[in-house]
């Protein structure tokens, strides 16, 4: 009898069965098994993999195993110690002291010290890093008295939640003898990284794949698990489900997947599909307003556009369900900043008319009021559908919607650049605290061309005294005391309105084992997780 | 000898065309909105004005756009494409690096169509009107009408995923290291649905155009000539009616293998090719003028190329059409 491909899957199951009566079943689920590898989808081409002058999913669900953070976010959310193993911060808020790890290695063995700290810091975060140098715009000086210590200095008071919370995202380190006296954005480490994480980047083959592999000789003692972690780029959405039922991926996080196929992938026993472990990062839809258009330029306006969208009905028959109402610019499951509020503008036609009414915006002939432009940014699929949603409530209380429709580099130069717009809606990212991403899109004095920042022409003094008084408050509870009475102030501005609260989901496989056990374990080092064969 | 002066004869005649579709581009590339700093800052997720500033002059972006189009025109005399945004290497290397893929993919799929495609329609034109004739005239309208991203989604889902016979996307096994025969054999498990997906569109077309042509030379006179002398049918139609029939299917295989370049976006990114096709929409969306230039640079040269050897083929199948002079 010939020996088929099927004959011999038949008698693996058949083997797999024997096993599983033989030995107890938590024994095997329990104890990890070494090596095997581990494929990860991607659904853009990144164009460099340096985390310490990019800060962004794509290039962290890469090099976060690779390059390692100072600090990263454990379970609970709690800030866990990683190239740095003890912090302190002076009581004026001024100087934060990191010890940090001895005999660790780089990949090219070289030790790692702290000049590796101060050169990231001062030449990389500080100067190049989007976020980071807001985040370190008030960094004087790194010093490093010993290889184990580095003091941070800054001229402003730092708070330290901030700081760790932040350094999560904008805390890689690289190290200075590759990158010290050559141009930082063309050095070639950036394409092929040096770092010393659990997994030594291999290779890079453009439009298709990164390999890295087992570092053995990692500061954590007997990891590494897996022999090689694989990173594939599918751009189409829907090809990427088909890898991912087909086994030739077995993670797909940040909702690299259709909604479609998230959705119809939750029902299936195969896969775990959830927000477990991807809870670091949440999003808005997001609806701005250019407040240079007269009729925007009154707060009633805006108020009643945020009246007339039914956000609980998109959510149901748009988004399958995956988020729910926003209460404002800090999401709930921001447990540290959230100020416990209620949504600010439900669904309420009649208020929505009302309010028109009394802006003075009767409707004319045909039963319009005015007309306006909206340009959808499109950071997902759902936006499309938010701009048309928005246009067929808005044409109910009398507001004519026409949508501009533009690729992403167009929309963002269209909004942020030549403010051409009347309405934009796209995505706001909460990354933890309200300081790294989120107050930049209400202070003003951005300069133009920033985006995702208060380019809408709205100014408010109390608002902005709110956000420089929290980023550098000290103190835990007023700092979340001046952030609650921030979104109160915004809620009731309404510069810009957040109607969505959603967070990110994540597809993997179930032969993946000790997988999403942290908040941003996708963007974390997967030392620790194993894979069961197929 | 001749051929050659004849190929650079055409070359030079063709270089004014090159030169207007690259200015051309250029110049159209600047009226899209943003630019490929916007498109690194939207991948980003946002990043402070100095920052973008110092992005812009490190592209070469803070130039007037007459400047840049100077210093591109420039570098391209000394055939150097430039640096390519998203890539942070030598477009060139880009470009070579996914040459091979596409012109794997086209080869295959052209080859495939054209040969399915004469087949099919000698075989609908010798039964026309009768059962055969119809049942491919069906399909052939049914290929044609489908969109070939649907073809390729319901291939992954019938072959891929419910029967697991084929591969669902990528162009080889990353990282198994194989080499020689089985290297050879991977990729070509892994082209099976790309190659029919891409193909099955342009087969409709052949096969309607042979179809065509054959029942129009089959009513011309030399060809109740041929059969007066006595030859069998099949004689007729290889030796007659067939290799004045082709030549309207090889004109259109000139055409399409300028169209297929970019046809091929679409099979690229259902099944994760790292081809000509997704660079290019890659490069658009980005914003990376360079690439994006490097690339219709080389499918120009490509389309001249095949155009030239169309036209000698022209020449073996019917001796009326010297060429050259």
């Amino acid at each position: 009898m010939p020996i088929t491909r099927r004959h011999l899957l038949l008698s693996g199951i058949a083997l797999g069965a024997a096993a599983n009566t033989a030995l107890p079943l938590p024994a095997l689920a329990q104890a990890p098994r070494r090596g095997g590898v581990l494929t990860i989808h991607l659904g853009s081409e990144q164009r460099i993999l340096n985390p310490a002058l990019r800060a962004s999913t794509g290039v962290y669900v890469i090099t976060s195993k690779i390059i390692e953070p100072l600090v990263d976010l454990g379970e609970g959310g709690k800030i866990v110690p990683v190239l740095a193993e003890s912090w302190e911060a002076t009581p004026d808020g001024k100087t934060v002291t990191f010890k940090l790890r001895s005999g660790v290695q780089w990949h090219d063995g070289k030790p790692f010290t702290a000049a590796d700290v101060q050169y990231s810091a001062m030449e990389q975060w500080k100067k190049h890093l989007n976020y980071g140098t807001t985040l370190q715009l008030y960094l004087d000086a790194v010093e490093t008295p010993d290889p184990q210590t580095a003091i941070f200095r800054y001229s402003r008071p730092m708070p330290l939640n901030l700081l760790l919370r932040a350094l999560c995202d904008l805390g890689y380190v690289v190290p200075k003898h590759v990158f010290d006296g050559t141009n930082v954005l063309e050095n070639p480490a950036n394409t092929a990284p040096i770092g010393t994480g659990p997994f030594k980047f291999v290779e890079y083959q453009r439009g298709q794949y990164v390999i890295a592999e087992r570092n053995p000789n990692y500061w954590r003692q007997g990891f590494p698990y897996l022999d090689r972690i694989v990173w594939r780029f599918i751009t189409d959405r829907s090809a990427a489900t088909a890898a991912l039922e087909t086994g030739q991926v077995q993670i797909s996080a940040y909702n690299g997947l259709p909604l479609a196929d998230i959705d119809r992938l939750r029902k299936d026993n195969r896969f775990e599909v959830s927000t477990r472990g991807v809870e670091g990062n949440v999003f808005n839809n997001t609806l701005e307003f250019n407040t240079r258009r007269k009729e925007l330029s009154d707060k009633r306006v805006r108020q009643a556009i945020a009246h007339a969208v039914d956000v609980p009905f998109f959510l149901e028959n748009f988004l399958y369900g995956l988020g729910k109402p926003a209460t404002g610019p800090i999401p709930s499951l921001s447990p540290d900043f959230f100020p416990n509020n209620a949504v600010p503008y439900p669904y309420d036609k009649a208020r929505s008319e009302k309010l028109l009414d009394e802006a003075g915006y009767k409707r004319g002939a045909g039963g319009i009021r005015f007309s306006l432009k909206i340009v959808p940014i499109m950071n997902g699929e759902d936006v499309p559908l938010l701009a048309t949603f928005i246009q067929q409530s808005l044409s109910q209380v009398g507001i004519r919607v026409e949508i501009v429709q533009l690729d992403i580099a167009g929309a963002l130069s269209a909004v942020y650049r030549d403010w051409n717009f009347d309405l934009a809606t796209g995505w706001h990212q909460y990354r933890g605290d309200p300081a790294v991403s989120t107050t930049v899109w209400y202070r003003s004095g951005s300069p133009k061309g920033a985006p995702w920042t208060n380019q809408y022409g709205w100014q408010s003094d109390a608002v902005d005294k709110l956000i420089d008084d929290a980023a550098s408050e000290v103190d835990v509870a007023k700092r979340r005391a001046l952030y609650a009475e921030f979104v109160k102030a915004v809620n009731d501005e309404l510069p810009v309105w957040m109607l969505t609260e959603r967070p990110f989901y994540a597809a993997t496989s179930k032969r993946v084992q000790n997988h999403h056990t942290v908040p941003r374990w996708d963007s974390g080092d997967m030392h620790d997780t194993w894979i069961q064969p197929a | 000898m001749r051929i050659l002066l004849l190929a650079l004869r055409r070359l030079a005649a063709s270089l004014p065309t090159l030169l207007l579709i690259l200015v051309g581009l250029f110049l159209l590339l600047q009226l899209a909105p943003g630019d490929t700093v916007d498109a690194l800052v939207a991948q980003m997720g946002g990043g402070d004005p100095a920052m973008i500033e110092q992005l812009r002059s490190f592209y070469g972006l803070d130039a007037p756009v007459l400047v840049q189009l100077g210093r591109y025109l420039l570098r391209l005399v000394t055939l150097d494409l430039g640096f390519s945004a998203i890539y942070g290497k030598p477009v060139a290397d880009v470009i070579l690096e996914r040459l091979p893929v596409t012109l794997l993919l086209m080869a295959t799929a052209l080859s495939f169509a054209f040969a399915a495609g004469m087949g099919l329609g000698v075989v609908a034109a010798r039964r026309v009107n009768r059962w055969p004739d119809s049942l491919i005239s069906t399909l052939g309208l049914v290929f044609y009408a489908t969109p070939s991203f649907w073809f390729g989604m319901m291939g992954i889902v019938v072959f891929a995923v419910r029967l697991s016979w084929l591969p669902a996307g990528g162009f080889e096994e990353i990282g198994s290291g194989n080499e020689g025969l089985t290297r050879v054999l991977d990729i070509a498990w892994h082209l099976v649905l790309p190659v029919a997906t891409l193909a099955l569109t342009y087969l409709a077309t052949y096969l309607r155009i042979m179809r065509a042509s054959m029942l129009e030379v089959m009513t011309l006179d030399f060809v109740r000539t041929a059969r007066a002398k006595g030859l069998g049918e099949t004689a007729v139609v290889l030796r007659h009616v067939l290799r004045n029939a082709l030549l309207p299917g090889v004109t259109l295989m000139g055409l399409q293998a300028g169209t297929m370049l970019g046809g091929s976006v679409v099979v690229e990114s259902v099944f994760a090719l790292p081809g000509l096709g997704r660079l290019a929409y890659e490069s658009v969306v980005q914003r990376d003028v360079n690439t994006l230039l490097g690339i219709v640079f080389v499918s120009a040269l490509l389309v001249i190329a095949i155009n030239f050897i169309v036209d000698m083929l022209y020449a073996k199948l019917d001796p009326r059409i010297v060429t050259g002079s």
